[in-house]
């Protein structure tokens, strides 16, 4: 690891925590106190870490998702899509094979969330290996078909009748993965921290295997570097598209095994909160490099529980501020070339 | 089926194609320079909160309007810096913009206003629910003149085409696609002061729920032109007033709504078909999404 790697995504994150420090003062509150409520909620026990954990288990995913298709040359903006569809799919095998048990069905519907991120990625790396069209708009507009269509499944043909919520039935009960409580005694069972978070951090170590120990993730990442040169190479850069995407898309569908098998055992309109634009920000920060997308993914959960409190405790500052020092950090990393300058005066940088 | 297609439907139409059309230019603007502008949406909710804001507290909808522009612009100006100065990824920041925009309206109206995310009520004789419509369909034969007869339009076109050629001929490529990207925060900026003091009498949190992305579809569809892209978001427009009016007018033979889910997703499914080249080609502007690295 490069000192780079490290001191580009730290100096991001100070220079965003700055302007949001100014965004705070300029409404009249405190800085630190606003900093202490909003990073400082997330290491109660067993709340605090519970719920932080359980929020950083999607990022880690979409994370993941983000930066194995970048490392292959791709910006898959779909994985808010993708996990819709994921989530969908595994509320749909948890409802339609609610009796069998969960030795089957727990598997069957990982599988079902997997398959349906892979598939609902695929298309946009198919449509640019064979017709060269940019899997950027496809998958935004991937993304708002994903939530018609789960919309229209659930509000016709999935809802229990004379529910007003727009969400699925109740998936079989033995559709469920142990929750923290289950393991460590003392835990109440309300904290939905579940054995998704597990799932997300095997998914770092293969992603990293995949990626860096293997053929095939040398290949992808040669297609990422430089497309022509892979090619010239001998390798199917069309092929290389569509793999990636789809592992992708299945990293992403990581979230709704976390949403519908440990969380809410249903599918539910509107559940993800820009989990998959945050990714973005979390693969960007974390270098597209699992180590770096997990640690970034728990920063960006503790800001995420830090918000209820802000929201909660300070004067004016409402859990908006989380959103604009994410932008903030994702604008810093993006344009890097800001602090090449000083670095370089600094001595930090050849 | 005859009670839906009336003269209120085109008018309809009309009215929700505003929005997009205004955005769809500015993001026309902005990508005929070579700078992607996945952020119209974040500028539009700039233009959106700024105009219900200011036009509430100025008690004056011209004011708002200027100041939607302005606060548009602004922002672009951020995706300008970081794209052209610092050579960031364009479809990175346009995403970051997007976020932000979905945090700094709530943040600003929580202290201002003390809600969670909304304006105060506009009175009714403070809104302007006819010029925006006038100004974004004469910004069109504007756009294609600009664009394809004055030397301004030109060199825009050239540093999106060709950027060394450009720079080659004595065209500042940083400055034209400056004016490029600003262009398109001006006028998402009343694209989203449309929705806030022309359509709606208040700032509602993500009230531009994806017509930022529509417009950039509406854009591909139109192909980068300014006649074609109006023709899309008219078409765009239409899709969205038949989701409205056919809610309890057309049934299924079966006596059930027709689910607006399947008229909502054409503008996408077009556009991803579109993109295929199964309609025509789409092409976009070849330097687009490329930052220009001047040699030396």
């Amino acid at each position: 690891m490069k000192l780079r790697d490290v001191l580009f995504p730290a100096v991001a994150v100070l220079a965003a925590f700055l302007v949001g420090a100014l965004f705070v003062a300029a409404i009249g509150d405190s800085p630190i106190e606003t900093y202490r409520l909003l990073i400082g909620s997330a290491f109660s026990w067993p709340d605090g870490v519970g719920y932080t954990l359980f929020l950083a288990t999607p990022l880690i995913f979409t994370g993941l998702a983000v930066a194995v298709a970048f490392r292959a040359g791709l910006l898959n903006i779909g994985a808010e899509g993708q996990l819709y569809m994921s989530a969908f799919a595994a509320a749909w095998c948890g409802i339609t094979f609610a009796r069998l048990p969960a030795v089957l069905l727990v598997p069957a519907c990982m599988a079902c969330a997997i398959g349906a991120g892979a598939m609902w990625a695929a298309i946009p790396g198919l449509l640019k290996a064979r017709f060269g069209s940019h899997e950027v708009i496809n998958t935004i507009m991937m993304n708002f078909i994903a939530v018609a269509l789960c919309g229209y499944f659930t509000q016709y043909h999935y809802r229990t009748p004379g529910d007003p919520i727009m969400e699925t039935a109740a998936v079989g009960a033995n559709a469920s993965l142990p929750r923290v409580g289950d393991f460590i005694p003392g835990v109440p069972s309300r904290i939905p921290l579940n054995f998704a978070f597990v799932l997300a951090m095997v998914a770092c170590g293969l992603v990293y295997v995949l990626l860096w120990r293997t053929k095939w993730g040398y290949e992808l990442r040669a297609t990422g570097a430089n497309p022509f040169a892979a090619q010239y190479g001998g390798i199917s850069t069309g092929r290389q598209i569509v793999i990636a995407m789809a592992i992708s898309g299945g990293l992403a569908g990581g979230v709704g095994i976390n949403e519908v098998l440990g969380y809410r055992h249903r599918y539910y309109d509107g559940f993800s909160d820009n989990y998959g634009f945050t990714g973005i920000a979390v693969a960007l920060l974390g270098r597209n490099h699992p180590v770096g997308v997990f640690f970034a993914a728990i920063l960006f959960a503790v800001l995420s529980r830090g918000g209820i409190a802000v929201d909660a405790f300070t004067v004016h500052v409402t859990r908006d501020i989380v959103q604009i020092l994410q932008a903030t950090i994702i604008l810093f990393v993006a344009a890097e070339a800001v602090f090449r300058g000083p670095f370089r005066k600094l001595g930090l940088l050849k | 089926m005859n009670e839906l297609f009336t003269i209120e439907l085109f008018w309809s139409s009309v009215r929700l194609s505003t929005p997009l059309l205004l955005a769809a230019l500015g993001g026309l603007f902005s990508e005929r320079s070579g700078v992607v502008n996945i952020a119209l949406e974040g500028l539009m909710l700039a233009g959106a909160f700024t105009a219900a804001a200011v036009t509430w507290a100025a008690g004056n909808p011209w004011i708002g309007l200027a100041a939607a522009a302005l606060a548009g612009m602004l922002v672009a100006l951020i995706h300008a810096v970081a794209c052209i100065r610092y050579k960031a990824d364009q479809v990175v920041t346009g995403t970051a913009i997007n976020i932000l925009m979905l945090g700094i309206p709530g943040f600003l109206s929580g202290a201002l206003f003390l809600s969670s995310g909304s304006t105060p009520q506009i009175a009714r004789e403070h809104l302007i629910p006819w010029t925006p419509i006038v100004l974004a369909f004469l910004a069109v034969p504007i756009t294609q003149y600009v664009l394809f007869h004055t030397p301004f339009g030109l060199r825009l076109r050239a540093v999106g085409e060709n950027p060394e050629a450009a720079d080659a001929a004595g065209i500042n490529v940083a400055t034209m696609r400056y004016a490029g990207v600003l262009l398109s925060g001006i006028l998402s900026g009343v694209g989203g002061a449309y929705l806030s003091i022309g359509q709606a009498s208040l700032f509602t949190r993500n009230m531009t729920s994806g017509r930022g992305f529509i417009a950039l579809a509406a854009l591909i569809f139109g192909k980068w032109r300014p006649v074609q892209t109006m023709a899309a978001c008219l078409f765009f427009g239409l899709t969205e007033a038949l989701t409205i009016q056919m809610q309890g007018v057309v049934k299924l033979p079966s006596g059930d709504d027709i689910p607006v889910q399947f008229i909502q997703i054409v503008p996408y499914v077009l556009t991803i078909v579109v993109l295929a080249g199964f309609i025509g080609h789409s092409r976009a502007p070849r330097a687009l999404g490329v930052p220009y690295r001047k040699e030396n």
